[in-house]
């Protein structure tokens, strides 16, 4: 099965690149946005067919390596195909 | 007495560290692999700038997974001094032996600079050379050096006088209370985002940085 990891930085760590990021759409013309925060998606495809397992398996290896846990939290969505 | 440099793909100043270490310690260190699965036996650990697995990822953390890194965790908890600059405190924040992450800078920007800085804490087997709230100047050259840690934790290093370097001023990079360096409870694993072995000899424009391996070499010798 197939799994998608979403890296968000934690509410209140300062987010430098979501602020060039809004500042750049703003210069665009698109005035109406009012908060930009940027992280990061990273897409497994894993062996493991039981879901319960596969699911404590990835937030393993987001606890260990794919997600600094001081700054950053994490969401895990498995996809069947 | 003998240190080791350890050395990761993308790691960048390792050489320079090892010509600072041969003039203190007045032999050469061990250059070890961050492949090897054995750390060699040596006195003291250095993990040098640089920008290990092309910072993929976040700045350190592929590096604090190698196979070496192990040995290394091992050695620092048995008391073994620990010493990682720009790049290698990125490592020592994302293997756990130090408290805290490095962020990117506030500023978006890549910041290639001598800064001036205040001594804290010297309680080290690196920082005993200098004295506290000396004033010195080091180079930084960092993408990543925004030090952000827990409100508890930041109290924890500053009621623990865990503060080895301090930002004079305003903070380059954003730092959390304009911190450069810190050390661990035990004190024998510190790092610091300034780069001691840039400025380390009169050639270079300066020797603030010196007192770091001098240091470690009047430690070792004790």
């Amino acid at each position: 099965m197939r799994a998608i990891i979403r890296i968000t930085l934690k509410n209140g760590v300062l987010d430098p690149q979501g602020k060039a990021i809004e500042s750049a759409l703003g210069q665009l013309g698109f005035s109406g946005v009012e908060e930009a925060r940027q992280g990061k998606l990273i897409e497994l495809k894993v062996a493991e067919t039981d879901p319960v397992k596969a699911e404590a398996e990835i937030a393993q290896m987001c606890e260990k390596l794919l997600a600094n846990t001081v700054i950053e939290n994490y969401t895990i969505e498995l996809l069947d195909t | 007495m003998t240190a080791t440099v350890i050395v990761f793909p993308g790691s960048n100043c390792d050489r320079d560290v090892a010509v600072c270490l041969e003039a203190a310690l007045g032999k050469s260190p061990i250059m070890a692999w961050h492949g090897d699965q054995q750390l060699p036996k040596s006195d003291a650990i250095i993990l040098p700038g640089g920008f290990s697995y092309g910072d993929y990822l976040r700045g350190g953390s592929i590096a604090a997974q190698s196979p070496i890194m192990r040995e290394v965790v091992a050695a620092a908890h048995k008391g073994t001094p620990v010493l990682g600059i720009c790049n290698g405190f990125q490592i020592l924040t994302e293997c756990g032996l130090l408290p805290g992450v490095l962020m990117r800078n506030s500023g978006l920007k890549f910041i290639c600079r001598d800064v001036a800085l205040t001594v804290g804490n010297t309680q080290t087997p690196f920082m005993h050379g200098y004295t506290r709230d000396q004033k010195i100047t080091m180079p930084i050259a960092h993408n990543e050096g925004n030090y952000f840690a827990s409100e508890d934790t930041l109290n924890e290093l500053s009621d623990n006088d865990r503060i080895v370097l301090s930002y004079d001023g305003e903070s380059p990079n954003g730092a959390s209370r304009n911190i450069a360096g810190i050390r661990n409870e035990a004190g024998n694993v510190v790092g610091m985002m300034p780069h001691p072995e840039r400025l380390a000899e009169a050639a270079l424009g300066g020797e603030d940085g010196r007192a770091i391996f001098d240091g470690l070499a009047t430690f070792l010798a004790q």
